[in-house]
């Protein structure tokens, strides 16, 4: 089900609005507990909806529920881009 | 039924859920929203609990802090797991975990936390928002999910009451439910949610499409440009309603203790005992209670923006500027309450998980404009700021009012940062919140939060603002001076000059004299400890206004009084400038200090706080006090 890219993975924090994928299995460090808590952990599909004024907060869609995170939170979160 | 069947001591069900599941909605329909609320013991963390109705049994219904998972970050958070262990309370008989139909892929995650970890609990399900579930083209298997936990299911509609009824017979027996399936501890999160993964798309929650109502809301309500101005619109309205819808209701109730105190004067023989009862409990007390209409409009509008999903869209929106100063989304919630109090809001602060961020927020909430300073504010505007318009439509006077909540603002964000900074540094924590779908709460909902918070004010005007108010009386009115024969002013003068608060006054006047205050002022600072608006009241009784509540009479006093050495008037713009200055910044507030010391635990930081806050009034008072002498006089 899941596609493997050759090229490295991103960081969430790096996408746009639009932005649909999936969160990859991370080799090095880890994602923050709180948010592997509320559902960002591998093969989860996410996708980005806005951000806030002035390069605010990231609008994030997961698991059927909607949530706001700030960039350097979602740093460590690695993705893959999902075609629908 | 025979009474021998029924046990002596009540049944305890706690109640778990994460915040938006509509625990609070499932929790009032149980117990008719009657909560007997107090605090968990050794921990400032609100402990909620009801007896269920319509039950032969004696059930009470615990309702835990809204969590997104046992281990638990914030304060709420660490109290459920000790609460379920046993460790705070008496462990609970059983368990109802309430969980919204739309987020099953995330909320599941902490059921299946709590079946791990409490296996010994008969636990059930309650899931909500089916409604919003169906209409959303969702369809679940709820039989299948009962036979995969082992627990029973309960689907409702919490806010129409549909299914409830199986609830409340449940619950009457929680001996008798199927025990959940044994789970062994997950690893962690990753393990907890391949398991979810599983179950959503055995019973089929995975087939629940996007809130379509809620995006077309957000397109504009989250628009980097639109919803900037939509916020400060709902800012405006919020205090606009603050002013004006509030003011008759307000007028009322001035009008009413204004009655009460002459009409006391009328029946009463006229000596000390009713001196007390007319000129420091009836007008002492009633001062307060004149804000009572602007909390619970106030109050009511915060609950609403919260309840209908606003609130986190507006912290969405601030967030990168309460990022700026180190501060989150959720502090700026937090900071909005306390436009109203700072009582609440400092409570409201318990849902900040980070200890750092929490804490910054509580040492700063004092500088927002609470409704105390408004009585403050309104008279010294209204005596010494003209009466003038700019380009014919711009009132001054609502321009300084203006100026002087964007002041308290201001300084609020700007000491956040310079705090987090220095005495509470720190790494930044993760910031999440949720943005749920868009509900209209049901008016019962709302009636209840509100009636909360307007019960928590009035208990503070019966305990701290009364005390104050007859200490302050009694200092102004002991010892007694000799007033045979004087006219009723000139014995009022008198009194003021023998008075022990007349001394204390007198005694600090060198130190206030720098800002542009005399001794009579003093006398007001000293007693707007107790709460800032006492300073009316005081200058009121200083002044020998017979109404205390009378501020047309205050004004002209206030505007007439000269100073006896140098012929000078007492009051000027400069003066009243510096005074307006000084109730900006001073934590002249004894319930803020007391929650605050509650809240963070320890007297050190009241402490700090009272002292950084005066050290900036002193010289704020100061420089505005010279600059406005040099260029305004």
């Amino acid at each position: 089900m899941s596609t493997t890219y050759d090229n490295a993975p991103v960081s969430l924090a790096d996408q746009s609005p639009g932005f649909r994928g999936r969160i990859l299995a991370r080799k090095n460090g880890s994602i923050a507990l709180r948010l592997r808590e509320l559902g960002f952990v591998a093969g989860t599909a996410v996708s980005v909806l806005r951000r806030g004024p002035l390069g605010g907060p990231f609008e994030v869609e997961l698991r059927g529920y909607r949530i706001c995170v700030r960039r350097n939170d979602i740093a460590a979160i690695d993705v893959e881009p999902v075609m629908f | 039924m025979s009474t021998a069947a029924i046990p002596a001591s009540p049944l305890c069900v706690a109640l778990l859920g994460a915040p938006n599941s509509g625990k609070t909605t499932i929790f009032n329909a149980l117990t008719g929203a009657r909560a007997k609320v107090g605090n968990y013991p050794g921990v400032t963390v609100e402990r909620r609990e009801g007896a269920m109705r319509k039950s032969a049994r004696s059930v009470n219904v615990l309702d835990l802090p809204g969590s997104y998972s046992l281990r638990g970050e914030t304060l709420d958070e660490q109290v459920v797991e000790r609460v379920l262990e046993g460790e705070l309370d008496s462990k609970p008989d059983a368990l109802l975990i309430v969980v919204d139909a739309t987020t099953l892929q995330r909320s599941l995650a902490m059921v299946l936390e709590a079946l791990e970890a409490h296996a010994e609990l008969p636990s059930a399900l309650v899931v909500t928002m089916i409604d919003e579930m169906r209409a959303r083209g969702g369809k679940i298997d709820f039989n299948k999910l009962s036979k995969t936990l082992g627990t029973p299911v309960f689907p409702v509609v919490g806010h129409r009451g549909v299914g409830i009824d199986a609830v409340f017979r449940a619950l009457e027996k929680p001996e008798d439910w199927s025990r959940p399936k044994t789970f062994p501890r997950s690893e962690g999160p990753e393990a907890r949610y391949a398991w979810v993964d599983d179950v959503c798309a055995d019973i089929g929650a995975t087939k629940i499409k996007p809130d379509t109502r809620s995006d077309r809301v957000d397109r504009w309500l989250l628009h980097p440009f639109v919803g900037v101005i939509v916020f400060v619109a709902v800012m405006v309205l919020v205090f606009q309603s603050i002013f004006t819808w509030a003011v008759p209701a307000m007028d009322g109730i001035e009008a009413f203790f204004g009655e009460v105190g002459r009409l006391s004067r009328a029946v009463l023989p006229a000596g000390i005992l009713t001196d007390l009862w007319a000129d420091g409990i009836v007008a002492g007390v009633g001062s307060v209670l004149v804000f009572l209409p602007q909390i619970i409009i106030l109050f009511a509008l915060i609950h609403f923006l919260e309840d209908v999903g606003y609130m986190a869209r507006a912290a969405f929106v601030v967030d990168r500027i309460m990022g700026w100063v180190g501060l989150q989304g959720r502090s700026f919630v937090v900071l909005l309450s306390c436009s109203a109090c700072a009582v609440p809001g400092i409570m409201a602060a318990r849902t900040i998980p980070s200890p750092r961020d929490r804490l910054a927020t509580i040492l700063v909430a004092p500088f927002v404009t609470c409704s105390a300073r408004l009585p403050v504010y309104t008279l010294l505007i209204a005596a010494f700021i003209p009466a003038v318009t700019i380009g014919g439509f711009v009132g001054v006077q609502g321009l300084v009012m203006f100026a002087l909540y964007l002041l308290g603002a201001i300084t609020a964000l700007g000491a956040a940062a310079v705090l987090k900074a220095t005495v509470v540094r720190g790494h930044i924590a993760t910031f999440y919140m949720e943005l749920p779908p868009y509900r209209m709460p049901t008016l019962k909902l709302l009636a209840t939060q509100v009636a909360h918070s307007a019960r928590a004010f009035i208990r503070r005007a019966g305990t701290i603002i009364f005390t104050a108010s007859i200490v302050v009386w009694a200092l102004l009115n002991f010892p007694r001076a000799d007033t045979i024969g004087m006219t009723p002013e000139a014995e009022a003068q008198a009194q003021l000059e023998v008075s022990v608060a007349g001394n204390i006054g007198r005694a600090i006047e060198p130190a206030i004299e720098p800002l542009g205050y005399d001794w009579k002022i003093g006398v007001g600072l000293i007693a707007s400890l107790a709460a800032r608006e006492v300073i009316v009241a005081t200058l009121a009784q200083i002044y020998a206004v017979g109404d205390p509540d009378d501020f047309d009479g205050l004004r002209g006093a206030l505007r007439s009084d000269l100073n006896p050495e140098t012929g000078e008037p007492v009051f000027n713009i400069a003066v009243a400038l510096s005074l307006l200055v000084f109730f900006v910044f001073a934590l002249q507030c004894t319930s803020t200090i007391v929650i605050m010391a509650k809240e963070t635990g320890s007297w050190k930081w009241p402490a700090f706080a009272f002292s950084y806050m005066f050290a900036l009034a002193y010289m704020a008072s100061f420089v505005t006090f010279r600059a406005a002498s040099a260029w305004l006089l």
